[in-house]
Parts: C-alpha cells; sequence; structure tokens
C-alpha cells in the first residue's frame, strides 16, 4: 500500500479513522486498455479481463476485493466515465 | 442638426459608438491609423474596451472572441494589414460571426505605399481568405458615409451572422468633411447563438470545423444560402444622370466622387454621360447593370486598380454590352480631364457590340 | 474537497452528442492519452468551484480542437495558436466569466507564440492550460517546437538537430521572466504524484482566476503514446524519464499572494450621452451658424491649393478654411498629403468650398494657390487655372509669379507674424489675405472658427491680431492703389 498516493487523494484526515468499506467500478464497454490504472493501483486490485469490448479492447476489471478507494486509478485515467470510486460506503 | 468636420477615418469611430459597438481591437496602419486613435480616444469614454493588438492577426483573433461573447466590435487596418486578418476573416465566416472590419486601401503589392489604391477589391469582394465564403462589402465615398455605413455595417452583420467589410481608400479616410451624426441605436438584437458565460447560452457553440463531409458540405450550402439572400435585398446603389445615359461611367469610393464630376462636365459639352456608383461590392448591384445596358452603348469602368471590379461588371453584363476599363495604380487618383478625355473619345466612336478587346495602353496608359 | 465517490464530473457532458458516430461516451483520445486525464482535472475543478455555468472553454486546433465535445460550457473554437487572443476578445467583453485557452504546444509555442507572449505580457484574467506531448499528435507526429534534441518524428526522421532546427522552446522559462503573469507552473501527466500535483497546478489556475488575479498558466507534459510510438505504460515512463529531465518540474512564477485590484463595474451610457461624447462640443456651440457673404463670381466655389513646409500650419489652415465654410454653409472637402511627407518635408492640402454637393475633392485644376515657400510656387504656378488667384509669402519666396494670366498677392506673412512675435502665425496671416480678397466667408466666423480650433489660450489673442494684419495689409494697398489689381507686387 503506498500511503503517500492514499495521503494525496484522501485529503481528509478523519478518513482513516472511519471504519469504511470501497470498491471501484469499471464501465468496461468504455475502457481503452491503456493499463494505466493497473500500473497506479496500489493494493493490486484490477486485471485485464479475458474477453473483448465493443471498442476491440481487453477492458481491465475489478477483481472484486481489497479496494482501498484511494482514487487514483480514477485520477490516472483518461476516460471520464470509465472509473467510479467509491471512497466509503455510508453505514446505512 | 449641426455637423462636425471630421476625418473619414475619425467618422468611422462615430458611428461605430453610435450602432452600439463595444470594443475596438486594432494595430495602427497608414493611412488607417486614425481610427485607431479616434477609437482609444472615444471607448474607454463610452464604457467600450480599446485595445491595440499585437498584431493584425490578434486584432482579428480578439474581435472574433467578442463577436462570439455577443458584443458589437470591429477591427480596421489597410492592405498589408487585412492581409495578416484573412485567416481569422475566413475562420468568422465559418463560425457566423458578426464583426465589422474596415479596410482604408493603400498601394500593393508587398509594401507598396501609402497612397490610395483600390487594390484590395478581389482580396475583399472575392475573399481573400481560404473556403466558400462572402462578406457584405460597403464602399463609402464621402465622411458622412464612413459614419452611415459603419453603423449599417453593424446592422447587417448581426442580421446575416456575417463579417461585413467597410472598403474606402486612403483618400476617404484622410479626406475631412462635414458629417451629422445620426441618431444613436437604441436596441441593438439579442443574440440566441451567442456564447457570454451564462446558464442560458452554454450549450452554444462557436465553431468553424465540420469534420464530417456531408455536414461541412450542408453548412456550405447554408452559408450560399445566406449569401444569394443578401444578393437579393441587400444591393445598394447611386446613380446619377443615369435615365438617358449612352456612356455609363462606373466607379466606387474616391473615383465616384471624380466621376461625378466628370458625368457634370461631360454634360455641359452635350455627351450622354451617367455614373453608376456600387455602394455594395457584394452583393454586387447587378440587377440595375442589366436595366442600364438596354439603353447605354458602352460602360467605362475606371478604378485605381489593375481592373478588379470591371470583372464583376462584365459578369453582370455577359457580354450584352462592351465594357472599357481605364485603371491608375501605385496611388495616383485620376483627374477629372483625364478621365473626361477618354470619354470624349468613346462619345465619338463607341465601341460597336461584340468588341470587347481592349489595349493595354488604352487601359492603364494617362492620356 | 472531500468527495464520497469520485466519478465523471457534472461540467462533462452526460452523452458527447457533439461526436460524430455512434460512441457518445468514450474521449476520441487515443488510449493513455493526457488530454483526458487533463480534461477530467479541469472538469473537476470546475465541478467544485462551481463555475460550469460562466465558464468559456477555447479549444485550439491540434487533438483537442474537439475539447468542446466534452466540457458542459460555453465553447468557442479559435483559429491554430490564436485562443489567447480570442479568450481576451471574450473576457474583456465579459469580464465576469472564467475563460480557458486551452492549448496544445504547437498552438501555443509554435504558431500562436506571438498571442500567448502578449496575452500573458497583458495580464489577461485567463487561465491558459498548455499541453507539452513534445510532438504534432494530430497531424501525424510532426516536429513540434518542443521536440526533444535528437528526437525521431516524420519531420525530423534523422532526430531533430541543433543546427537545423535549434533547441526546443520553454515555454514556463520564457514566460516567467514576464511582469504580469501571477502563476506560471509546469507539471507532468505521469505517476501518481506527478497527476495529483496538476491536479493542484489546474485548480490554482481556476481560482486564480475566480479571484480576479491575473494570467496563469500551467504547463503539463502529457503522454502522447501513439504520436510517440509506444505503449501508454511506457509513454508514463518516457516523462518521468526523459522529457521532464528536459523540462523542469516546478513553479516558475507566483505572484497570487499579492493584493489584487478590484474590478471596475461597467458604467451605462444612455444614447444620448454617447452622442454628446462623440461630439466634442455642446449644443450651444454646434448650432453657431455664419451666414454667407455675398462672393464675387470668380471667387465663389474655389479650389484650393495650399502648400509650403512642415511646421507652417499648412494642414491647419487648410482645415480652418474648411471649417468656416461648413458653419457657412458651404459645401466643403479638406484632402491632405499624408504620411512621412508630413512629418519635415513638404505638406500641402487640397480644399473645396462650394455651393453644391461636391464631387471631386482633388484640387487638379487650382483656383486658388496659397503658396507659403519656393518649392511650392515651383510645383503648383502652372496648375493654377487662367484668371485663379496666387497668395505667394514673399518673406520667403525670392521670386515673382512668372506668369501672366493669373492674380496675385504678394504678402509677406512670415515677416508680418514674426512682427508679431511668433513666426507659426504666418498661415494665420495668410487667412487673412486670403479672406480679405474674396470675402468667401465672414471675419467674425474665422476668429469664432480659430477661437474654437486652437488649444493653447496663448494663441487666441495673437491669432485674432495676425488676422487682422492679414487683411489690412491686404485692403490698405487697394486703398493705396485705389483700383481692383490684377498683380500687386510688394
Amino acid at each position: 500500500m503506498n500511503s503517500m498516493n492514499l495521503a494525496l487523494v484522501n485529503e481528509d484526515p478523519e478518513q482513516k479513522k472511519r471504519k469504511h468499506s470501497a470498491r471501484v467500478e469499471i464501465e468496461g464497454e468504455l475502457c481503452k486498455e491503456c493499463l494505466l490504472c493497473i500500473e497506479a493501483c496500489a493494493p493490486d486490485v484490477l486485471k485485464v479481463s479475458q474477453k473483448l469490448n465493443k471498442l476491440g479492447y481487453h477492458a481491465v476489471e475489478y477483481i472484486g476485493e481489497g479496494c482501498t478507494g484511494c482514487g487514483v486509478c480514477f485520477y490516472v485515467c483518461p476516460e471520464p466515465g470509465t472509473i467510479k470510486v467509491y471512497k466509503r460506503i455510508n453505514e446505512s | 442638426m449641426a455637423k462636425l468636420f471630421l476625418k473619414g477615418n475619425e467618422a468611422v469611430i462615430r458611428g461605430a459608438i453610435l450602432a452600439g459597438c463595444k470594443s475596438y481591437y486594432g494595430y495602427p496602419i497608414t493611412p488607417a491609423s486614425e481610427i485607431a486613435e479616434a477609437a482609444a480616444k472615444f471607448f474607454p469614454l463610452v464604457g467600450g474596451t480599446f485595445l491595440q493588438a499585437e498584431s493584425e492577426v490578434g486584432a482579428i483573433n480578439m474581435s472574433y472572441g467578442a463577436a462570439s461573447a455577443g458584443q458589437r466590435v470591429m477591427t480596421a487596418s489597410s492592405g498589408p494589414g487585412i492581409s495578416l486578418k484573412q485567416e481569422g476573416i475566413s475562420y468568422a465566416a465559418g463560425s457566423e460571426l458578426p464583426i465589422v472590419i474596415v479596410d482604408i486601401m493603400r498601394g500593393g503589392p508587398g509594401l507598396g505605399n501609402i497612397a490610395p489604391e483600390q487594390s484590395d477589391y478581389n482580396q475583399i469582394v472575392k475573399g481573400g481568405g481560404h473556403g466558400n465564403y462572402k462578406l457584405i462589402v460597403l464602399a463609402p465615398n464621402c465622411g458622412q458615409e464612413m459614419c452611415d455605413f459603419t453603423m449599417l455595417a453593424f446592422e447587417l452583420a448581426d442580421k446575416y451572422r456575417t463579417p461585413v467589410v467597410v472598403l474606402a481608400d486612403g483618400f476617404i479616410g484622410q479626406m475631412m468633411e462635414p458629417v451629422e451624426l445620426p441618431d444613436p441605436v437604441n436596441k441593438i438584437p439579442t443574440k440566441n447563438w451567442q456564447v457570454d458565460g451564462t446558464k442560458e447560452t452554454k450549450n452554444n457553440l462557436i465553431s468553424s470545423i465540420y469534420l464530417d463531409e456531408n455536414d461541412l458540405e450542408e453548412h456550405n450550402i447554408k452559408l450560399q444560402v445566406k449569401y444569394r439572400k443578401i444578393q437579393e435585398t441587400e444591393a445598394r446603389f447611386e446613380e446619377i444622370q443615369t435615365d438617358d445615359a449612352e456612356i455609363i461611367l462606373m466607379g466606387y469610393g474616391i473615383v465616384s466622387r471624380v466621376l461625378q464630376t466628370v458625368v457634370e462636365e461631360a454634360r455641359e459639352e452635350g455627351i450622354k454621360a451617367g455614373l453608376l456608383r456600387p455602394i455594395t461590392l457584394f452583393p454586387f448591384p447587378k440587377d440595375i447593370i442589366n436595366k442600364l445596358c438596354d439603353r447605354a452603348k458602352v460602360f467605362f469602368v475606371c478604378e485605381m486598380s489593375n481592373g478588379q471590379m470591371v470583372d464583376d461588371v462584365r459578369l453582370a453584363l455577359n457580354g450584352k454590352c462592351p465594357v472599357k476599363f481605364y485603371g491608375r495604380m501605385g496611388g495616383i487618383v485620376p483627374g477629372t480631364q483625364e478621365i473626361l478625355n477618354k470619354v470624349r473619345i468613346l462619345a465619338t466612336s463607341l465601341p460597336a457590340r461584340g468588341n470587347y478587346t481592349e489595349k493595354l495602353s488604352e487601359t492603364f496608359i494617362k492620356i | 474537497m472531500i468527495k464520497d465517490i469520485l466519478q465523471k464530473p457534472e461540467s462533462f457532458y452526460k452523452e458527447f452528442y457533439r461526436k460524430s458516430g455512434s460512441n457518445k461516451l468514450t474521449t476520441h483520445y487515443c488510449p493513455g492519452c493526457g488530454h483526458g486525464v487533463i480534461h477530467k482535472l479541469i472538469a473537476e475543478a470546475m465541478d467544485d468551484f462551481g463555475i460550469s455555468n460562466k465558464s468559456v472553454v477555447i479549444s485550439p486546433v491540434g487533438c483537442s480542437v474537439f475539447a468542446y465535445y466534452y466540457f458542459d460550457c460555453g465553447n468557442i473554437q479559435a483559429p491554430h495558436g490564436r485562443a489567447p487572443a480570442v479568450a481576451t476578445g471574450v473576457k474583456r467583453a465579459i469580464p465576469g466569466s472564467i475563460v480557458i485557452s486551452y492549448q496544445g504546444d504547437g498552438d501555443l509555442a509554435g504558431i500562436g507564440g506571438n498571442e500567448i507572449l502578449h496575452a500573458a505580457n497583458r495580464g489577461e484574467n485567463i487561465s491558459v492550460f498548455f499541453v507539452n506531448n513534445a510532438i504534432y499528435g494530430m497531424t501525424g507526429s510532426q516536429m513540434a517546437p518542443t521536440t526533444l534534441i535528437g528526437q525521431k518524428t516524420t519531420t525530423t526522421p534523422y532526430g531533430r538537430s541543433i543546427q537545423n532546427e535549434g533547441y526546443p522552446i520553454k515555454v514556463c522559462e520564457l514566460l516567467a521572466t514576464l511582469e504580469a503573469p501571477v502563476y506560471i507552473e509546469r507539471v507532468a501527466i505521469s505517476d501518481t504524484k506527478n497527476v495529483m500535483k496538476a491536479r493542484k497546478a489546474i485548480r490554482k489556475a481556476l481560482q486564480n482566476q475566480v479571484e480576479n488575479k491575473g494570467f496563469s498558466l500551467v504547463e503539463i507534459l502529457s503522454p502522447c503514446p501513439t504520436g510517440w510510438g509506444v505503449k501508454p505504460t511506457e509513454a508514463k515512463k518516457w516523462i518521468e524519464e526523459v522529457l521532464s529531465k528536459n523540462f523542469h518540474l516546478g513553479i516558475f512564477k507566483d505572484k497570487t499572494s499579492e493584493p489584487v485590484a478590484l474590478l471596475n463595474e461597467a458604467k451605462k451610457f444612455d444614447p444620448e450621452e454617447i452622442k454628446k461624447i462623440i461630439g466634442e462640443k455642446n449644443q450651444n456651440e454646434q448650432d453657431t451658424k455664419f451666414s454667407k457673404p455675398d462672393v464675387k463670381p470668380k471667387y465663389q466655389n474655389p479650389r484650393i491649393k495650399i502648400s509650403g513646409f512642415g511646421g507652417q500650419g499648412i494642414l491647419f489652415l487648410g482645415q480652418l478654411l474648411s471649417k468656416c465654410a461648413m458653419i457657412s454653409d458651404y459645401y466643403t472637402t479638406w484632402l491632405p498629403s499624408y504620411g512621412p511627407e508630413m512629418r519635415g518635408g513638404t505638406a500641402n492640402c487640397q480644399v473645396n468650398i462650394s455651393n453644391k454637393r461636391i464631387g471631386s475633392p482633388l484640387v487638379t485644376e487650382t483656383d486658388v494657390l496659397i503658396a507659403m515657400n519656393l518649392p511650392s510656387l515651383d510645383k503648383f504656378e502652372n496648375d493654377v487655372k487662367k484668371d485663379g488667384l496666387i497668395l505667394v509669402n514673399s518673406s520667403l519666396i525670392g521670386r515673382n509669379v512668372r506668369r501672366g494670366d493669373v492674380e496675385v498677392l504678394y504678402v509677406p506673412a512670415t515677416r508680418i507674424a514674426d512682427e508679431i512675435g511668433n513666426t507659426k502665425v504666418a498661415n494665420i496671416v495668410m487667412l487673412g489675405a486670403y479672406i480679405a480678397q474674396t470675402k468667401i466667408v465672414s471675419n467674425d466666423c474665422v476668429l469664432y472658427t480659430t477661437n474654437h480650433s486652437v488649444k493653447k489660450k496663448e494663441f487666441l489673442k495673437v491669432n485674432e491680431e495676425v488676422f487682422r494684419r492679414g487683411m489690412e495689409y491686404v485692403i490698405s494697398y487697394k486703398r493705396k492703389s485705389n483700383k481692383e489689381f490684377d498683380t500687386v507686387i510688394f
């Protein structure tokens, strides 16, 4: 886990005290397989899928667990609508 | 109403301000500099913007920006500067932006000189930039018209969403004459296409790029429809003693003033001469030319150029009447007697229909 | 700014409806292109500052020519390199807007070098995002002004050479030498740390504009994997290892802590007020009229040429005559010689005064010649019509008029003016002489016009005096000779 990256994105000092779960949603049809997110992902929870999307790329997908919600993938992704990061989910 | 005694160039700015023009972007050049100087003096006093741009290119693009935002805006220059503005003018025509551009023509090509010529006709009327566009072109011949036509230019620019040029020569710009200020424009039409930094206009786009061939052709057709409508409705001209004229003299700007005197003197000698002076160079007043050619025996076109407007006269006549041309270049304004001599010769030997050849010596060399 | 969910900013269109083709959800940019990241950072900042409604993005020429596909705000597409000039026009027209000039390296540092230099130097209150990828991506990988030494492009197939193409241009360093810019920083779209620094810089550039601080420019080293012919992940490395070693990252200028001048509220003018301002006179003055005197037929409708050397007030004399004519209800024109020759050397002007509308304003056949020096007489004597009138400044012209078919008045104008104590008013002596001879306008009219045309008040008395002396000179001679003279030699 790259703590520096996390600190850069999660500017809220209260954040780490809270109990939270986080996840990333990737719109596979909008992915162009540049792989920048995979390289940037500190917990290494993203991978390339086997099947091609309609654009002809092997989209990146979330392995389903381990996301810290740091948001780095969101910022390095050149596509506006491909990656959505939930930093935490409300207790409710 | 009392009059002001103004240079044509100074009258331009009076007209612009009365028309509600809010900004002026320009670069000094003789013989157009008084326009910038008058703008620098008056625009700050009436809550407007005057900015001396870093270049003519900068000036036309600043105008492009202000026009995009919906402001009435103008720029002015002379031939060499207008050449530099052509890129921006083409973009403005493509993006359908109303910008008023004043060209006070001087001698060319290249650096030429600062004396009056009319050699920018082709670059202004025929489109000096790239693409299938036209500009509305107004040609004043006195100080009053420099003021009035600048106002008209703003009106037409907004009406048709197109750049409009006021095309004059160094003498019309430099000459001082009495000018009566018209009433100010009170209401400037709102523009539903402008991009003015508000929620209401944020879906508007000012652009001239149409990547798809079909889209671009459609855009071009739209422009041509607009130009056709302008041709049909906005042609303006002035006639002096054309009713029974056998020799129709044609010229615009300062030349039309000389021709007016030529007609007066020719009439005193019993020569049936008349003057047809195009006020709009685009739209070119083709209909009146065709009307006059029924009676006229010859059209005699005089320009301070190598013969540029004369092509439009020939196109309008399409061979129906002989056309003779006389031109002075280098900044020399033809004198009354000089042209009158030509007219006298024409009057004694009216060319036969079908005789359209001209010797270069007849066309250019002073009698 | 704390957000629970990071997702497509609302300052992007939900669907990119202007984009051609069926895919309206992805950008037109290649995989791994830096533009997408930069767009996202700008759009996020627009969201956070709540400025998308009042923002205007100027799209350049280059790959980001279609920036207007994406930003949900006002959009203007500009000619290549001219975005800073266009932005200037927009911002001056609507000072409350947020104007963003988005430009590539060819656009900003090449063809638009002059526009950015001067917009920066004027301190235009705009935000410029300068995307530097050291190559012309859109047109097929040609050399950019920022292409590195030795870098191969399609127009530097053997690598950029110092001898042929010179050095890459360092825009931040250049512009930081100017006084006006408030904030200039270079960042990079490479690893996470740098992307987050870029995010901060972009936000700051926009914040500065919101706070009316002035000109901000952020240069962003940005990957062009397609143009460079590498994978996106390799492009990222190249920025880190090569590009940012040539273009150093960091802040080059930051004056944002300095106080900001307040914007002046634009004053509204009513049309009548405006007319008054540009009329330059009060209403009473404008309405002043003088009646035309009875003028002998031979002096009617004169075509006048006035000539002398620069500094003799030649053009001013002509203007005075024309103004007198105007308020006496004549038609009139004044045409100067203009340009370099009026700055020293000879000067002349042509004046028409007429009872009817004036056709040609050119004075080729001259009715009246006012020659203030010898070269003028030499040059124009023969243009005067038979029975025309020549006024000769005999103080400076040591010869007689050679023709016998014209009327001549020899007036020692410069000497008379000198007696009053100022040779500069010789022109007014001549005016007096001309008016005394022809009575084309009334004396009152001349005095009124002169008084209203002279800026320095100390000249008022002098002018009045020399005008009278000029008149008296002609009249007294007439009385002495007691006849209408054809040629008078003093």
